[in-house]
């Protein structure tokens, strides 16, 4: 009979406690997984760090600032006019999209109003921009869940919209053509005309979505319940555009705000989804383009003749005084308060970019999900890495 | 353009001396007979009652209101915006720095002498205060929305120059944590009762707050603005012209001065 010493007694306990703590360690504290700062699914640099357990994210913290470049700052040491160079680099996709609001910005401080013609194609453009964006969040959808096809129709497709906008501004992606009362120059020949072609390829190419992936089994099933936002808290962590319509809230600042821009002269509709999930976010912003399209076609339908800069002195100066300008872009809210102190340039620029405040709803979001989940979600937000860090 | 007689008020009330206080400023571009805003001024009288005292400046000006409360009542403007205002969209939250004094390259990149905002001994210690006014040199400022109503807001508090500091307001908008994490590295701005302020653009070790007017971009500093290199007087242009050509040129006329 074997004898227990005291030592044996004692180091079987420390045993126990030893395989108690791994134990431990193991159910409870998981895995942390590190997506990013590259991956497929974050178009650009951002990286997200996850507490794992089992495949359920139990903790997620997005870490940003890989692409900070400043422009809040920078826009201190340049001319009214230089800041759109600056700008056009925040959401790439869409880039005139982010020259309007501060152009827009500026002129509400000098009291300075565009010609008609020049805020018709000021806001056709600004629409265009959308298209060109949101086009390539429809296909790259599908390619973070796994769907390869879709991609490669979006890319076909965005790259007559960018055709367009070259040929208008002579830039693909910073076109660099809004100016403080007016635009760059006036619009080429023919045009028009190759818009309207262009509008009615993307309008297939919303239906080549719907075919390949709306309806999809797959997709819904990867997509439906998935990363459900409900409205208040979306709104109280500051979501906008799309992905705030996708939970049911009726609100777009294009129709709801006097803008000068020329909305208000088009027949469109916002369109909604009640879900709120991932499948939601899809849904609102394939019919955001399909109305977007048919902005475009209005605009150029109606659009005036006339000059398109207004009298604007050579050297711009602004007058002293704030100024909170804000658009519907393609990724969502987008804002410029510009202080100025009666400078050449910006006393202070604050730039409320929409995908700062959407995923700032992740650590919230992703409590709880499985990993592939965490994809989806990403995709479904839709966010540009410019437009975080600025 | 509703912002048409606004924008004037606004310039009018920049050319007023600055020994005038800002309270006063506010309250005479508040009595000009300008259109009363039907939407927004409710909103602003709801915040009077509420706030009392405490709120210091106001304005409606081009379609926007603005309201500028004591850095002590910076939480209960925030509710009173929530809970009696309705406001349920958080939209953004940042600061300001007034400082103007600072002989920095960003001031070196124009021409001093011809920038209004070159040094201003004021009444307020130098500072040339915007909408709604401020009286310390820095300034926290943050937009609520509701979208119900479709009417968004503008608060401000001013904040200790030595020691900027201000409640937080995450637990009445959680999307306000990031915004507060932003405004702590960029600003210097500490906000009481956040649940983790730490940097959130910037790497873990960076020193100093970028965004304060005497933190120099040093990379001016070094080299001046290469922008300047290229600049020419556009041949046969009268001064003051404002074709389409004249306004795109960039601001060239008055850096080419610059020695």
């Amino acid at each position: 009979m074997a004898v227990v010493t005291e030592f044996q007694k004692a180091a079987y306990v420390a045993g126990q406690a030893a395989d108690a703590r791994v134990n431990v360690e193991i159910e409870a504290e998981g895995m942390t997984l590190n997506i990013g700062p590259q991956h497929p699914a974050t178009h650009g640099t951002l990286r997200i760090v996850v507490r794992l357990d089992g495949e359920q994210v139990v903790w997620a913290e997005p870490v940003c600032g890989y692409m900070h470049r400043g422009y809040e700052k920078l826009t201190e040491v340049r001319t009214y006019p230089q800041v759109t160079t600056l700008v056009n680099r925040i959401d790439w996709l869409g880039s005139f999209a982010n020259e309007v609001p501060f152009i827009l910005a500026a002129e509400k401080l000098m009291d300075v109003e565009a010609p008609p013609r020049a805020q018709w194609i000021r806001t056709a453009l600004f629409e265009l921009g959308r298209l060109a964006n949101i086009t390539l969040f429809l296909g790259d959808m599908g390619v973070q869940l796994g769907a390869l096809t879709p991609v490669f129709y979006a890319f076909r497709d965005r790259e007559h919209v960018l055709n367009l906008i070259e040929a208008a501004t002579g830039g693909r992606f910073h076109p660099n053509y809004d100016r403080i009362g007016g635009l760059k120059e006036d619009l080429p020949k023919g045009w028009v005309t190759e818009v309207k072609s262009a509008m009615s390829r993307i309008r297939t190419f919303c239906d080549e979505m719907e075919d390949l992936l709306v309806g999809n089994e797959i997709f819904e099933t990867r997509t439906r319940g998935i990363g459900l936002v409900p409205a208040a808290v979306g709104l109280e962590y500051g979501l906008s555009g799309a992905n705030i319509r996708a939970s049911g809230v009726d609100w777009d600042i294009r129709r709801d705000e006097d803008s000068p821009l020329a909305w208000k002269h088009c027949d469109w509709k916002v369109w909604t989804h009640p879900d709120g999930d991932c499948f939601a976010r899809y849904w609102v912003r394939l019919q955001e383009v399909r109305e977007a399209t048919k902005i475009v076609e209005q605009l150029l339908d109606g659009l005036p003749s006339g000059p398109i800069q207004a009298k604007v002195p050579r050297i711009i100066k602004v007058p002293a005084g704030e100024a909170w300008v804000h658009t519907d872009n393609p990724l969502g809210e987008m804002g410029y308060y510009v202080v100025s102190k009666g400078g050449l340039g910006p006393f202070r620029t604050k730039i409320r970019t929409p995908s700062f405040s959407n995923i700032s709803i992740l650590p919230w979001l992703l409590r709880g999900v499985y990993v592939p989940d965490v994809i989806t979600i990403l995709a479904s937000l839709y966010f540009i890495l410019g437009d975080i860090d600025r | 353009m509703a912002a048409d007689a606004a924008a004037g008020e606004e310039a009018a009330a920049g050319g007023t001396p600055e020994a005038e206080s800002p309270a006063a400023q506010a309250t005479a571009t508040t009595e000009a007979p300008a259109p009363v805003d039907e939407r927004r001024q409710p909103w602003l009288e709801a915040l009077q009652a509420e706030l009392g005292e405490a709120l210091v400046g106001h304005e409606i000006a081009g379609g926007d209101v603005w309201v500028r409360v004591d850095s002590s009542a910076w939480r209960r403007a925030v509710v009173a915006c929530r809970d009696r205002l309705g406001c349920d969209y958080f939209c953004f939250l940042s600061g300001l720095d007034w400082k103007a004094d600072v002989d920095l390259a960003a001031e070196k990149v124009w021409d001093p002498e011809a920038q209004p905002s070159a040094p201003a001994a004021g009444a307020n210690g130098g500072y040339r205060t915007g909408v709604a006014g401020g009286d310390t040199r820095f300034q926290v400022f943050a937009r609520l929305f509701s979208t119900s109503a479709k009417v968004g807001i503008t608060l401000k508090a001013d904040l200790d120059e030595e020691d900027p500091r201000v409640e937080s307001i995450v637990s009445l908008y959680r999307g306000a944590e990031w915004h507060e994490r932003e405004a702590w590295e960029m600003l210097g701005f500490t906000f009481d009762g956040h649940p983790g302020l730490r940097h959130i653009y910037l790497p873990g070790e960076f020193e100093g707050h970028p965004l304060r007017k005497d933190f120099p971009l040093l990379s001016r500093d070094v080299k001046p603005w290469p922008g300047l290199v290229d600049v020419e007087a556009m041949p046969g242009e009268p001064e003051g012209g404002g074709d389409a050509e004249g306004a795109d040129a960039e601001g060239a006329g008055a850096e080419g001065g610059e020695g």
